[in-house]
């Protein structure tokens, strides 16, 4: 069943965007846009309430 | 609606319709035809998974709920970015890798072919049911509020989706659900735009959305920990992430979508577009649905939104209640309005000693205006226990006809079937590809060489699961509460089916005996659980697929080492 395993080899081709060379990048890139969604969220929220 | 509107509405659709069959309709290879081309970008990826969930309740549903709650909403989908990251760089390469058609033949490859026919089997139970309420849904709507048949709308919904996704399979799919996104997105702007302009004289932005917050519509993030609350920053990040791992992890009508597409690459960015505009999407439709409620506040609005209802038991033996909860609602809705003008005047003025009072005046004043509505509920069930008391799926419907200008009513309606026709059509051409790939071609293994014969019946499968779709959604009008029965049904299977794929995916050493008889014993699990105890039937998707990786590993620890998976006939 190992080479049933996430393909190491899949990171191989990057994403091809200016400033991402790795996937790696990229997620952590929309994880922190995500942290920011939901503190823009929580102090827009803040500011009407 | 005038004869500009129905250019508007039968022209959009109709061109998108006939530049999908126009472009797909010489395909002859089944890759194509269930996979869509490889030159497919991640734009259009991106679109196709955002259309494929964005249905016609979509649009009408999610204003009304910005509207009668607020926009907390929005907190069910923050597990929706990390389910997306895990689904990119899990799923994906391994779906790509085996260049599989469906998900389940994955299930095939990494388990048995058993293990397959489950999997590929509790999807069609569940999506050939929910296909019939994405015609339903909406049409029952639609027809309420533009007085058109019901039955008419089913058909014209279903038999137009079956022309072009028959025609062009998954290719057509994504080329029509591109363009419908973009008269979505228009549609969406521009009904935002008229609402901002339509606001009083003197009412801008910054105060509308000061009295939306006051009056508490628009608490985006709660952070409390009470179980009883339905949306809070918690249930979003966990039951979120479960819903939308398996939703888009292991659904066949979201896994089609991104599994066309030149590379790796273009599937991956894909995901990621929507990882990054799925919340703030989601939050500019519910922000339109609480702008919708500061709207109400100075135009009065109906007591009960759905007027057809209202009116239907308005002229019956019990009349004289529902015209005294009228009249009671004008004066209470007039008091309300006084009360919200005198606020913003105390915040104009900065009459800070003042402001405190005006705000509990207009909050008892709007509290007084709901109790109303509340009681116009109640006067409707004590008319008759069947009747329909949600209405809140109505109002940005009669915002629509009311105040857009002709022409403009017309692309607003398109956008609600465009988004119907989005949602089934991906149902439909994932329906038919599990049911050609997982069962014919599984049962009928000599079959599987001849290409132009499994396009063939490929495009049989489509046609005959969009007529079941219509059959269902014509018979759902008998019968009311089928839309939460298929909720439930949902519900029930989506756990155990994530159970299974997260197994595959996480435990290399569980193998498909273990995992087929611990996903059998889940599901037993589960509908014995949902027989015998009543707790929110969302509970059991997190439920069935703890039961069902727990048990895996149970058996597995039991009985050893896996047998050997049979490459065979699964793959």
């Amino acid at each position: 069943m190992s080479g049933l395993l996430p393909d190491q080899g899949s990171d191989a081709e990057p994403p091809g965007l200016p400033g991402f060379h790795a996937w790696r990048g990229l997620y952590l890139f929309v994880f922190g846009w995500f942290v920011l969604v939901v503190v823009l969220l929580a102090v827009f929220a803040r500011h009407f309430s | 609606m005038n004869l500009a509107d129905w250019v508007v509405f039968l022209g959009t659709l109709g061109s998108i319709a006939a530049y999908g069959s126009w472009r797909t309709h010489q395909i002859r290879s089944l890759n194509t035809y269930l996979k869509g081309r490889q030159s497919t970008g991640w734009v259009t990826i991106g679109l196709s998974v955002m259309a494929t969930q964005a249905s016609a309740i979509t649009f009408l549903s999610l204003p009304g709920q910005g509207f009668e709650s607020g926009i907390g909403f929005v907190q069910n989908y923050f597990g929706l970015p990390l389910a997306l990251i895990i689904v990119s760089s899990v799923f994906l390469p391994m779906y790509r890798r085996f260049g599989v058609y469906t998900a389940y033949e994955f299930l095939g490859r990494r388990f048995d072919w058993k293990t397959r026919l489950l999997g590929a089997g509790l999807f069609l139970l569940q999506r050939g049911f929910s296909a019939g309420i994405t015609i339903y849904a909406p049409a029952i709507i639609l027809s309420t509020m533009l007085g058109w048949r019901l039955d008419l709308i089913i058909v014209f919904i279903g038999f137009l989706v079956i022309v072009y996704t028959v025609t062009g399979g998954s290719e057509a799919v994504s080329l029509t659900q591109k363009w419908q996104m973009v008269v979505i997105f228009v549609g969406m702007v521009a009904a935002f735009i008229v609402l901002l302009v339509e606001l009083p004289v003197g009412l801008g932005f910054d105060d509308a959305a000061h009295v939306a917050g006051a009056l508490g519509k628009l608490q985006a993030v709660d952070l409390s920990i009470d179980p009883s609350r339905r949306y809070t920053l918690w249930t979003g990040l966990l039951g979120g992430l479960f819903l939308a791992l398996s939703y888009f992890g292991t659904d066949q009508s979201q896994v089609q979508r991104y599994l066309g597409g030149d590379s790796l690459r273009e599937s991956r960015l894909g995901l990621m577009f929507n990882a990054l505009l799925k919340i703030p999407m989601q939050f500019l439709i519910l922000l339109l649905g609480a702008l919708l409620f500061v709207f109400y506040q100075f135009e009065r609005p109906p007591v009960f939104f759905n007027q057809s209802e209202w009116q239907h038991y308005a002229q019956g033996p019990e009349g004289g209640v529902f015209r005294a909860l009228e009249n009671r609602y004008v004066v209470a809705v007039a008091d309300n309005e006084t009360a919200i003008r005198a606020w913003l005047q105390t915040r104009a003025s900065h009459e800070s000693a003042e402001e405190p009072i005006a705000r509990a005046s207009m909050i008892e004043a709007n509290r007084r205006a709901a109790a109303i509505r509340s009681e116009a509920k109640a006067a409707l069930l004590a008319a008759d226990p069947r009747a329909k008391t949600k209405d809140s799926d109505y109002v940005f419907v009669t915002f629509i006809l009311a105040k857009l200008p002709h022409g403009l009513i017309g692309l607003l309606i398109a956008v609600i079937f465009a988004a119907a026709l989005n949602s089934l059509a991906a149902e439909l051409t994932a329906l038919s590809t599990t049911t050609t790939i997982d069962f014919w071609r599984y049962f009928r293994p000599l079959a599987a060489a001849d290409e132009a014969r499994n396009v063939r019946v490929a495009r049989r499968f489509t046609a005959l699961w969009g007529l079941a779709a219509i059959a269902f959604a014509l018979l759902a009008g008998f019968a009311e509460n089928l839309i939460e029965a298929v909720n439930i049904v949902g519900s029930i299977f989506y756990g155990v089916v994530l159970g299974i794929f997260l197994v595959a995916f996480f435990f290399r050493r569980v193998g498909g005996g273990e995992v087929f008889v611990a996903a059998l014993a889940a599901q037993a699990l589960v509908i014995t659980m949902f027989l015998s105890l009543n707790i929110g039937y969302l509970w059991y998707n997190l439920i069935g697929c703890a039961a069902c990786i727990a048990f895996s590993l149970l058996l597995q620890t039991v009985l050893g080492p896996p047998a050997p998976a049979d490459p065979g006939r699964a793959a």
